[in-house]
């Protein structure tokens, strides 16, 4: 086959805020950047983040980053590495106002500064009272900042690769990253990208549970491409159940309508969370509200005629508030439930939401692994940042508006250190026909022909095998069933076919290439949910309920490799300032 | 229900065709819904989707003769037999899905970004909530194509007419107390076709799934151009 290649100094997969952010500050320096998307850079599911990224400006009520730092330390439930948490909160000051300067309609102030609205888990001077740290452009967000950093990289003249789905990561002999075998999805031909270093910012996988708040796109490519390499995943078992998701749909009601004075009730019209954070409430962490709204509805206590779901109440807010505030949430709930929150209350349920587990990384970006001298060296040239890395700032549970926070922070990051890395190594190295093999091998087992399974039906199964056996509170036995069930399943992925082999546009064969992705992330989270045997944070075990702190301070890793689980120490020791050692987390 | 989809797959087609396909309608389902249990009757049935809410843009079509987004659109709502075609006016690549690029390159014509002359403050540039307002119904755009496919003047003049998305971003950043590029845009806005194609037809207000108004912008930017001009 005549393969054609492209060279770059550094390649991005992923075009979300992570992706954007790495670009800009690459294309602004004048590298060589190529941005490759399996879509449109702005249909990114950056897009959908409603609720705003945290920043202690201090613009509403007193706030320093290091209370921020307070808070995600104990919202990670201490799993959280300290030195990466310092990094985050102390620069995402700059980063706002950078974000700000470029162009993002953040909502404002009387005095023309940015407004700030309260959200879960975020106190001010060290556990006290509720901050207003989240910054927003009403509840669309993600939308502003994805927008506005896709085109300041029009400005900065990145070099897109729209619409092309990128197969396999390509590495040496020493692991060093040559960059990747990606397919323009449009003409169906592979294309190899050459680069000095490879970021990989491809976001999520909810995708993997059948009831989610994510894109049809998050299929963990990026995480399931490192398995691949050869390379573990961190702390998969923590996986994100928003609170309140629209109830038997999925969508995403942002945490900020609790935020603007929101709460839930039960089926007795009880504001319930008082049992559960008499202090914090509805403002309670993710993981402590969407566990209390599971507990109430098996409790007997939810709402509707299948009890099923609870109410998230902003009637009492005025329309002027929910309209002004919240109109991304008002368009969801007149489309999808044919009601107006400000009038009618919402029926919510948890929902599968976010991967704080990941391709782990330092607080450079920089993809570490494992090898002969410690936990943590450094993959050469390869780069991670956003939802599909694990720099553990967010630990075993994620605090909103700490994501959007993430992304561009580490975005940046990688950014800066690919600068360094291509001035010290300035020259591409040798790519071989052995270095593709892999990638094209696993391109070309879907061109198999005859009968076999439909794509569609194992994915179906798969998201219901996720839901069913690793979802909010989890046990022994449930899982072990789940990873049986789930090898049967990754047999029948092996004999799966697909029926149309045409070249052009076929969304069938990429979706063929997301589910072996699917598959292998889904394995990571069961195994890594089964090993730990212990709760803390969004990892919730009916068998073994208490955080045992003296076994299991510590990550997981996954390799792919015989669905190995091992273990690495959480680094406790913050840059500047002294530890937060582990507390009970009472909200 | 009875939905008839367009289709055309350029290495088996010399022309396009419409296929129909039953469809059990559920209550509160939406059309794209539908198009996956199609997807899943034919796996070579394309289109492009992707949040399933209407905030990213992808899955821009043409139902009924109207440009919609699937995903938001409601089954029930619907004539039957409901016909689906891809947005108009644009190249087809196969079944429903076309390419933009035309569309996203008019974007790029109006320099969709901030523009700042003076040296930026250590903390943000002040604005106003009422500056700040004037961006409401601008920056909730998501580029999914609808309007300037709806356009008679962009079917016309897509090289040459900017369309209703683009101008929308034009008069968003025209309309930016922060932006300090205005003569710059206005004047790359002179001439007889890139703004003054626009006659008001208002075919982008009607189909626009997130209820801005491009009209209205473009009416805005011949404004600030006279008040400019006197």
């Amino acid at each position: 086959m005549d393969l054609q290649h492209r060279h770059f100094d550094a390649l991005i997969i992923g075009a979300g805020g992570a992706g954007l952010n790495a670009a800009l500050r690459l294309a602004s320096a004048d590298y060589r950047v190529a941005v490759v998307s399996k879509v449109f850079p702005t249909r990114s599911h950056t897009v959908a983040a409603q609720g705003g990224v945290n920043a202690a400006l201090a613009n509403v009520l007193p706030d320093n980053w290091h209370w921020h730092m307070f808070d995600t330390v104990k919202g990670s439930d201490y799993l959280g590495d300290q030195d990466a948490i310092e990094t985050m909160c102390r620069e995402a000051i700059p980063t706002v106002y950078e974000l700000e300067h470029a162009g993002v309609p953040f909502s404002r102030l009387e005095n023309g500064k940015i407004y700030q609205r309260a959200f879960g888990g975020m106190s001010q001077n060290f556990g006290g009272e509720q901050a207003a740290r989240t910054c927003a452009a009403a509840d669309r967000t993600g939308h502003a900042i994805l927008h506005t950093l896709y085109q300041q990289n029009i400005r900065a003249r990145t070099h897109f690769f729209d619409e092309v789905f990128a197969v396999d990561l390509l590495r040496d002999e020493d692991g060093v990253a040559l960059g990747a075998l990606v397919l323009d999805i449009a003409t169906g031909e592979p294309l190899v990208i050459e680069a000095k270093t490879t970021l990989i910012a491809t976001g999520g996988y909810g995708q993997v549970f059948r009831t989610c708040t994510n894109a049809f796109i998050n299929t963990g490519d990026g995480m399931a491409m490192a398995l691949r390499a050869g390379l573990p995943l961190q702390d998969m078992e923590f996986y994100q159940f928003h609170p309140t998701g629209v109830a038997g749909k999925g969508m995403l009601i942002t945490e900020g309508a609790r935020g603007e004075g929101g709460y839930l009730i039960n089926a007795t019209g009880e504001r319930f969370m008082e049992r559960y954070a008499p202090k914090a409430l509805d403002l309670a962490s993710r993981d402590v509200v969407a566990r209390a709204i599971v507990t109430e509805i098996r409790a007997g206590r939810g709402c509707g005629p299948q009890r099923d779901h609870v109410l998230l109440k902003l009637d009492h807010l005025g329309a002027d508030v929910v309209h002004q505030r919240l109109p991304g949430i008002v368009d969801i709930c007149r489309v999808f439930q044919g009601i107006d929150p400000a009038e009618k209350p919402i029926p919510v349920f948890p929902t599968a939401h976010y991967a704080m587990g990941g391709i782990p990384t330092d607080r450079a970006a920089r993809v570490v692994a494992p090898a002969r001298h410690g936990p943590e060296e450094y993959v050469p040239g390869l780069y991670a940042a956003g939802e599909c890395a694990c720099v553990s700032v967010h630990g075993a549970n994620r605090l909103g508006g700490n994501s959007l926070l993430d992304i561009l922070v580490f975005g940046r990051a990688a950014g800066q250190d690919i600068e360094r890395y291509l001035s010290e190594n300035p020259n591409h190295r040798p790519l071989t026909a052995n270095h593709l093999e892999p990638a094209l091998a696993r391109l070309a087992r879907w061109e198999r022909q005859g009968d076999g399974e439909p794509v569609h039906v194992v994915k179906a199964d798969l998201r219901k095998l996720m839901e069913d056996h690793c979802g909010v509170f989890r046990d022994h036995d449930t899982m072990t069933q789940g990873i049986e069930k789930l090898r049967a399943l990754r047999a029948r992925v092996e004999s799966a076919r697909l029926q149309d082999h045409s070249r052009t546009f076929n969304t069938a064969r990429i979706e063929a290439l997301e589910l072996d992705n699917l598959v292998d992330v889904g394995m990571a989270t069961l195994a890594t949910a089964l090993a730990r045997e212990e709760s803390r944070g969004a990892h919730s075990r009916v068998d073994f309920p208490e955080r045992d702190d003296v076994h299991w301070m510590k990550h997981s890793l996954f390799w792919r490799e015989g669905d190995r689980v091992e273990a690495k120490p959480v680094r406790t020791k913050p840059l500047t300032v002294d530890s937060f050692p582990p507390k009970a987390r009472v909200y | 229900m009875k939905i008839r989809v367009y289709r055309f797959n350029p290495e088996r087609d010399t022309k396009p065709r419409m296929q129909s396909f039953e469809v059990a309608a559920r209550p509160g389902m939406m059309l794209r819904e539908a198009l996956l249990e199609i997807r899943a009757l034919d796996e070579s049935f394309g289109f492009r989707h992707s949040c399933g809410e209407g905030v990213c843009g992808s899955d821009g079509m043409n139902v009924n003769g109207v440009n919609c987004l699937a995903c938001v659109t409601p089954l029930a709502d619907l004539k039957e037999p409901v016909e689906v075609r891809p947005l108009p006016g644009r190249p087809v690549i196969r079944d429903l899905i076309v390419d933009m690029s035309q569309f996203y390159e008019q974007y790029r014509a109006v320099k969709p970004y901030l523009i700042r002359t003076e040296p930026l403050p250590e903390q943000e540039i002040r604005q106003t909530p009422a500056e700040r307002d004037r961006l409401d119904g601008l920056y909730e755009c998501i580029l999914c194509g609808c309007c300037s496919t709806a356009c008679p003047s962009f079917w016309w003049n897509p090289d040459k007419f900017h369309g209703p998305a683009a101008l929308l971003q034009a008069w968003r950043f025209l309309a930016d107390s922060r932006d300090q590029a205005t003569d710059e845009r206005l004047d790359a806005l002179e001439g007889p076709y890139k703004l003054f194609r626009c006659h008001s037809i208002m075919n982008c207000v009607e189909v626009c799934p997130k209820g801005l108004n491009p009209t209205k912008a473009i009416g805005k930017i011949k404004e600030l151009m006279l008040e400019k001009a006197v």
